[in-house]
């Protein structure tokens, strides 16, 4: 089964998928789409440094992903130049400098628009057991942290006189930030890693009532735009990874309020019009 | 006796003993050798302009920080509700009041019991972030309840709510405290409301400019030279004379007997 490349391709996806979706719920609601993307910037300094090293390239790329979080969290506290410009600045520079440290390796080993855009296609029997792997600890870990991570998220220092441990809490978060960044490259690439992490949540969070539901939404929605973005890639020839982020933007653009009222008025049915209330 | 065996009884008994408490940021003393001593059962308020070090003392208090200087005794297993001067959750996350709640470690009974204690009973269901402010402050005066603690610490807990709103907030943290039996810690830049029921007013500027009874702080000399001669006029000690109260909706609601 393992055999056919569209297996592997879909079962590497769907690993991805599930775990993006609840960590990209606590992205949104903390607010941290742009240290999410900075942090995934800093994917191909990874790939340099597994090269260099001759380690794994997931591994190479969750320790590069830790070290740039890292020097992010402290160059904040510094307070030398406000957050945002900070996060602008280091996300490029990492690319940049990411660049540049490719083009010293033997060219033909690297293909960079694999790396920028991912290749599902192509994923390994050695790949899938990484990512999977990878997807297990991450979720696992997610799962450890729920409780204390949403309570830190809805106010910090409540959360810490009621005794949540708020700093291990969020160096545990970043951790499987760090997890996902690497496995999640190979599916749809460095700059559409953060796509995956905030489409779905988007799309979920008009049809949530509860923080988990959200989270079990996401993960669905992340799932039918992994399958539904290969299969497009297979029918009409399209890029694999970016096929399943436009999947998941069309999502978006459905689950509108704006799209549900046009709907509606085209089929004309409103005995059938969903109607959701929450009293 | 040890304070740690000490059992947490009869009004009086000390919850927090502070001294000397000093906290520099880059070389400048926010906090200058503070005393404060909070007991049970009595209401503290702490006022001050802004800037005083009336936030970092509360930190401090609370152990968020630690101070780098001074003593602080507290008894073991001290609970101390905390009711932060801000709430903001971002609209992306759906959350009702009773998850809130919950977040804290609270029992399902004991939350719906903390939300009747303080008039929020009506947005249970609610979302977090669709309740007005004054039923904000409710919830989480309701959050620090859920924890039955020995001693309340409220940042600015009127801040943003209206005169009427601030008078019954008052009123509820005076009718908490008394059916808890809890030690109450209030700080507040509001000069003019400062509630009946305070037992001591410490006046904060950096340093403890005067402590006391509420009568006593308002004609001292250093309280009128920090607030200024116009503080002498405008400020009165708060005296509430109502035959009626309001829930969190605004209903009115008679007073039961005794309570006037």
């Amino acid at each position: 089964m393992l055999d056919d490349f569209v297996t592997r391709a879909l079962i590497a996806g769907l690993g991805v998928a599930l775990v993006a979706g609840p960590l990209g719920c606590f992205i949104v609601w903390r607010r941290m789409a742009f240290f999410g993307a900075t942090m995934s910037h800093a994917a191909l300094l990874g790939v340099s440094l597994a090269f260099l090293l001759n380690i794994n390239v997931t591994l190479g790329i969750a320790v590069a992903c830790l070290v740039t979080a890292g020097v992010l969290l402290s160059l904040t506290r510094l307070k030398v130049v406000p957050a945002d410009t900070l996060l602008g600045l280091l996300a490029h520079a990492a690319l940049a400098l990411g660049l540049v440290a490719i083009s010293f390796q033997e060219t033909l080993r690297i293909d960079l628009l694999s790396l920028l855009f991912g290749d599902i296609l192509s994923v390994s029997r050695g790949d899938l057991g990484w990512i999977l792997g990878g997807g297990v600890v991450s979720l696992g870990l997610l799962a450890v942290i729920w409780r204390p991570l949403l309570s830190a998220t809805v106010h910090e220092e409540l959360a810490l006189v009621e005794g949540v441990r708020v700093r291990l809490v969020q160096a545990v978060f970043v951790l499987v930030m760090a997890i996902v960044v690497a496995i999640a490259m190979k599916i749809v690439g460095l700059l559409l890693i953060i796509s995956m992490l905030l489409i779905p949540p988007a799309v979920a969070r008009r049809f949530a009532s509860t923080p988990e539901i959200m989270a079990g939404l996401a993960a669905l929605v992340g799932v039918v735009s992994v399958i539904g973005g290969i299969e497009a890639s297979l029918a009409w020839d399209t890029p694999a990874g970016p096929s399943i982020v436009t999947v998941a933007t069309i999502l978006f653009v459905v689950s509108l309020p704006l799209s549900s009222a046009v709907l509606r008025a085209l089929f004309k049915n409103p005995e059938k019009a969903h109607h959701h209330h929450d009293h | 006796m040890s304070l740690a065996t000490a059992p947490f009884a009869e009004r009086g008994e000390v919850l927090i003993e502070a001294h000397g408490l000093t906290k520099r940021y880059g070389g400048h003393s926010v906090l200058d050798r503070v005393d404060l001593t909070l007991t049970r059962g009595a209401l503290t308020t702490v006022i001050g302009p802004n800037g005083a070090g009336k936030t970092t003392l509360i930190r401090l208090l609370l152990g968020l920080e630690k101070p780098n200087a001074g003593t602080m005794v507290k008894p073991d297993g001290l609970r101390t509700g905390y009711v932060p001067q801000r709430l903001h959750v971002d609209e992306s996350l759906p959350i009702t009041v009773r998850r809130f709640l919950a977040l804290g470690g609270a029992r399902p009974a004991a939350i719906a019991e903390a939300l009747r204690d303080v008039g929020a009973a009506r947005v249970i269901d609610s979302p977090l972030q669709s309740i007005s402010g004054g039923e904000v402050r409710r919830v989480l005066l309701a959050r620090a309840l859920c924890h039955d603690p020995d001693l309340l610490v409220l940042d600015e807990p009127t801040a943003g709510v209206d005169l009427q709103g601030q008078a019954d907030l008052y009123e509820l943290i005076d009718t908490v405290r008394r059916k808890k039996n809890c030690g109450v810690l209030l700080v507040s830049h509001d000069l003019h409301v400062v509630m009946a029921g305070t037992d001591q007013v410490i006046c904060l500027n950096n340093h403890v400019c005067c402590s006391g009874a509420p009568d006593a702080v308002s004609e001292h000399p250093e309280y009128l030279a920090l607030f200024g001669p116009r503080a002498a006029r405008t400020h009165a000690v708060y005296t509430h004379d109502h035959d009626h109260t309001h829930d969190a909706s605004g209903v009115v609601v008679p007073l039961e007997e005794g309570e006037r």
